[in-house]
């Protein structure tokens, strides 16, 4: 198949999909059946465009216009390329996953949980083969809108609130600041299309309207959850689990990150960000402040959460020391972090399914009666940590040595303190569960089987992406190179 | 018959139809003059749009007298496109008014309805296609009786109030916009906009003209409902049949925003209005019915109230366009026109659905709407984030040229205003979606029963619209580039 048929592929698949599941209806193998054979198509159409991305060539594909000059277009790049691969990939996973989780917790509105789930990740893909800027908004609104009835399940006061919060901060920051940045982007420059070297290379602004500008993308991007607007993020976290794992440690949360690299590479370009110097240090800040707020909170989903805010401003502070190591650190962080932590949210719904334990102080002694669980957690806070042999280490790596080449002290300090506040918050976890003795009353096993095989085989992805980083090395090197 | 003849007959025909449905006495009967009517009205319209869009403005001149004696009906790019609006509407109000008209008024009422309906959709037509002044305002007539009636036919007593109130106000509007009809025939001498423009330059200091545009600023102002003058409005749509609520909304309130944009910058002129400080009044007026309006739709606890307080707002982002006066405003506020109309539409049509299996539009009655008529939500959310201005619907189109075009007149503070008083619709679309897909359904739920297919067809469809001229917009924003070059060239 051509490459722009993979392309609406990518982008129909999900979507046929989301319309199997509604006619499903109330059968719920039937509906699972179409989940899983969506996923494992859409990931099959998207494997056959790393083939033709991998090959050099850039596969595209253009609809009708949506402004004059603007069209609804896609092509597909080395950055968008990975991400796309690590949402669909694990897409199938987590739908095993959420198989067994809605089933043993007897969730409500199963149907359009599935529903919502397949939309969200065909407005992912969408975000991940932009080709312009506004293509990028249009399906970057559409994931926040089918994610909130996922966000508001239970549909109770908790529930509601969080989804207010949620709405109001991603839909708040990306009219109020992305907007207006995207049509002052299209007043200097005359394009909207994703170019390497940036579009706004040229355009002649003077270093302060270039950082206020670079301000009202990266704060308008909500979903990167720079500080202060990163409160969504913790407020999602009253959804069930599987959307705290894929959404909001993957797709959206990526997503965010995806767009700013995207921005900083292909809209400004390295060239003219280069009098600006203000993000890393709010990356950094966000990154330090984030781990603090993990470190004191007892529930688990929250401490996760907030580790995702810190474990985000990496990706922000990578690509915004804008060299060639550094942007290769995002890149590959994007995936690193991707593996990880739904590793660990897997691992945290599965210990809410079997023990019904949702706080840190709980955990005594779990990992006796949950070892795959537990041993899968302690390889995702191994990444988290950055620690050989996980994926979290590789990217680290190139990010230190990215720091180190600039001489960029303050990067490299944000780093290793960070590295000690999430060895801080994780650790403790992992001695808990493995080395205190269980309180009396623990008579439970592991959570139903496809929960245990997917966070099983997540983690040895973590493992996997830390011996053989080949191909995300390779599109990772492109995208810096290109 | 000929092609010819398709400027008056876009008129004629539905205007013919009302006599007709009043003489057949019966609903059926009736109702199927208004469709084929309507239908014929559309059809004309999208062949009159291709025809200016391939050569050029039509002039008809009615019983061959040429103007400035007879009346010229004129067809160009803006007048095409306004038509293409309110035919489309009034063609896809008709099917639904069938169960809507039959659940909510008297039986040996409804042919009286399909009259008026004709009456109201011709006079709108006729002030959207006519090139004479005093023609234009024998239309409003035409337009604003019949929709007095229409609204006073709602069956909640309240609506003969709202009908009241809107008599009474907009008679002063017609009045007013008759006296400045008048001035500029006694500076001029002549009715014809075209030869009213032109011979207007060497008078335009004068102070019968300036009256004669203040004069018509707040009659026109009156009718299309720009704050501080929209006090009809709110109770005329909540309490009027939904179906004219649906028409009225649609269309009424944007053929006066045309009138206003023929008169300013088809008569007056750039310079004039420049010079008159009217930009900087409408700018004013339309900043603060955008944000009073918005935050007042918020404390609604009706859904057609909330609809018809977003509409006061929704007003206002058009004005606020036209007060631009640049190619961007003027594109901004003729697609905004355009793209508002058939979003409200559809929010209305659906809202009568509800009102007709819910028994109300009540807040406390939407509880738990999204399971029982889970189409007629689906079509509203669609419709509401159109009226946000999510990408890829309609309303974000018009955001996007408004903001547009406060950036490239480097008013940042305006731009800023624009996006953030957009976000109070997430607020007030988002209590629909929290009360209709979260609430549970209370005591008094309606019957779990999806809306008879001919409302719910319409509906769907102008709803379905709203996406596609969200993504398909070379049509839309084509016109609307050509009718603001049009306009802030100078031609009527």
């Amino acid at each position: 198949m051509s490459g722009a048929q993979l392309i609406a592929g990518a982008l129909l698949v999900p979507l046929a999909g989301a319309a199997g599941i509604a006619l499903a209806g109330r059968r719920p193998n039937l509906r699972e059946t179409v989940t899983l054979a969506t996923a494992a198509l859409l990931f099959a159409c998207v494997l056959g465009l790393a083939r033709i991305v991998l090959g050099r060539s850039t596969p595209q594909l253009f609809l009708l216009e949506m402004l004059p000059g603007i069209a609804l277009g896609f092509r597909v790049e080395p950055l968008g390329m990975l991400f796309a691969l690590v949402a669909s990939g694990l897409w199938i996973v987590n739908s095993v996953y959420s198989i067994g989780y809605m089933r043993a917790n007897n969730e409500p509105h199963q149907r359009r949980f599935y529903v919502c789930f397949a939309l969200a990740l065909s407005a992912t893909m969408g975000i991940a083969l932009s080709a312009n800027l506004l293509t990028l908004f249009l399906f970057y609104e559409m994931l926040t809108l089918v994610t909130w009835p996922l966000v508001v399940h239970h549909g109770d006061a908790d529930a509601r609130s969080g989804g207010r919060t949620y709405l109001a901060y991603l839909i708040g920051t990306s009219i109020v600041l992305l907007l207006p940045a995207i049509v002052i982007t299209w007043t200097l420059a005359g394009t909207l299309e994703f170019t390497p070297g940036g579009i706004l290379k040229g355009v002649g602004l003077s270093h302060a309207a270039i950082g206020g500008l670079l301000a009202l993308f990266m704060f308008g991007i909500g979903k990167a959850a720079l500080m202060p607007f990163h409160r969504w993020l913790p407020a999602a976290m009253v959804a069930p689990t599987p959307v705290s794992a894929l959404l909001h440690a993957v797709a959206v949360v990526k997503a965010g990150v995806f767009a700013v690299v995207k921005v900083i590479v292909y809209v400004f370009g390295t060239e003219a960000l280069g009098g600006t110097d203000w993000l890393p240090t709010v990356a950094g800040f966000t990154i330090l402040a984030a781990s603090v707020v993990a470190l004191r909170s007892d529930n688990l989903k929250r401490r996760l959460a907030y580790s995702t805010v810190s474990q985000l401003s990496y990706v922000v502070l990578a690509a915004a020391l804008l060299t060639p190591l550094s942007v290769t650190a995002a890149v590959l962080h994007i995936a690193a972090h991707a593996v990880g932590k739904i590793t660990l949210f897997f691992a945290a719904g599965a210990i809410y399914t079997a023990a019904g334990k949702t706080e840190v102080s709980q955990l005594d002694g779990i990992g006796r009666c949950m070892p795959w669980t537990m041993g899968a957690f302690a390889v995702g806070t191994l990444s988290m940590i950055g620690l050989p042999p996980a994926a979290g280490f590789v990217s680290k790596w190139y990010l230190l040595a990215a720091a180190v080449e600039l001489e960029h002290w303050t990067a490299l300090g944000v780093v290793a303190a960070s590295t000690l506040l999430n060895a801080a918050y994780f650790v403790p976890i992992v001695y808990r569960a493995f080395l205190r003795p269980p309180p009396c009353a623990a008579a439970h096993g592991e959570a139903p089987w496809p929960m245990v095989a997917a966070l099983t085989l997540t983690a040895a992805l973590t493992l996997a992406l830390f011996f053989r980083p080949d191909i995300a090395l390779e599109l990772a090197q492109a995208v810096a190179g290109g | 018959m000929t092609f010819a003849h398709l400027p008056a007959l876009e008129v004629v025909v539905p205007l013919a139809a009302a006599p007709v449905a009043v003489l057949l006495r019966r609903a059926g009967p009736a109702w199927a003059v208004a469709t084929a009517a309507f239908t014929f009205s559309f059809v004309a319209a999208l062949l009159l749009a291709a025809e200016v869009a391939a050569n050029g403005p039509i002039s008809y001149h009615f019983g061959s007298w040429p103007p400035p004696w007879g009346i010229e009906y004129r067809v160009d790019a803006l007048s095409a496109f306004v038509l293409v609006l309110v035919s489309g509407v009034a063609a896809a109000v008709v099917p639904y008014s069938w169960h809507s008209v039959a659940a909510e008024l008297p039986r040996d009422q409804a042919y009286l309805f399909y009259a008026m309906y004709c009456l109201c959709g011709a006079g709108l037509l006729g002030m959207t296609v006519t090139g004479d002044a005093f023609n234009l305002f024998v239309f409003m007539e035409i337009a604003s009786l019949s929709s007095y009636v229409l609204i006073a036919l709602g069956r909640d007593r309240r609506a003969l109030l709202a009908a009241y109130q809107y008599l009474i106000l907009g008679t002063i509007g017609a009045t007013f916009f008759v006296i400045g009809v008048g001035l500029l025939y006694l500076m001029t001498g002549t009715l014809n906009m075209a030869d009213i423009a032109a011979r207007l330059p060497p008078l335009a200091g004068s102070r019968p003209v300036l009256a004669a545009l203040a004069f018509i600023t707040v009659g026109v102002s009156l009718k299309l409902a720009l704050f501080p003058l929209h006090f009809w409005l709110p109770n005329a749509y909540a309490y009027a049949p939904s179906s004219a609520t649906a028409l009225l909304a649609a269309t009424a309130t944007k053929v006066s925003v045309y009138v206003l944009l023929r008169f300013y910058f088809g008569i007056f002129g750039l310079q004039l209005v420049i010079d008159s400080l009217m930009p900087q009044i409408l700018l004013v007026l339309s900043l603060v019915a955008i944000a009073s309006a918005s935050l007042v739709a918020l404390w609604q606890s009706d859904l057609k109230r909330l609809f018809a307080w977003s509409s006061v707002a929704q007003i206002g982002y058009i004005m606020l366009g036209v007060s631009m006066a640049s190619p961007e405003g003027l594109t901004a506020a003729v697609v905004h026109l355009f793209n508002h109309g058939i979003t409200k539409g559809a929010l209305f049509l659906l809202a009568g659905g509800i009102a007709l299996r819910a028994g109300s539009t009540a807040m406390s009655c939407l509880h738990g709407l999204g399971r029982r008529i889970p189409l007629t939500s689906l079509g509203i959310v669609i419709a509401g984030l159109s009226l946000i201005g999510v990408p890829g619907t309609a309303g974000f189109v018009s955001k996007w040229y408004l903001v547009l075009g406060a950036i490239e007149a480097g008013r940042w503070w305006l731009a800023g205003f624009v996006v953030a008083t957009s976000l109070i619709a997430v607020a007030y679309v988002w209590r629909f979606v929290e009360a209709a897909y979260l609430d549970e359904p209370g005591k008094a739920a309606p019957e779990p029963e999806e809306v008879p297919r001919a409302m719910l067809v319409p509906a769907l469809a102008m709803a379905t619209a709203c996406v596609v001229f969200g993504l398909y917009t070379s049509w839309t924003v084509g016109a609307a580039q050509r009718a603001a070059g049009l306009l802030l060239g100078g031609s009527p």
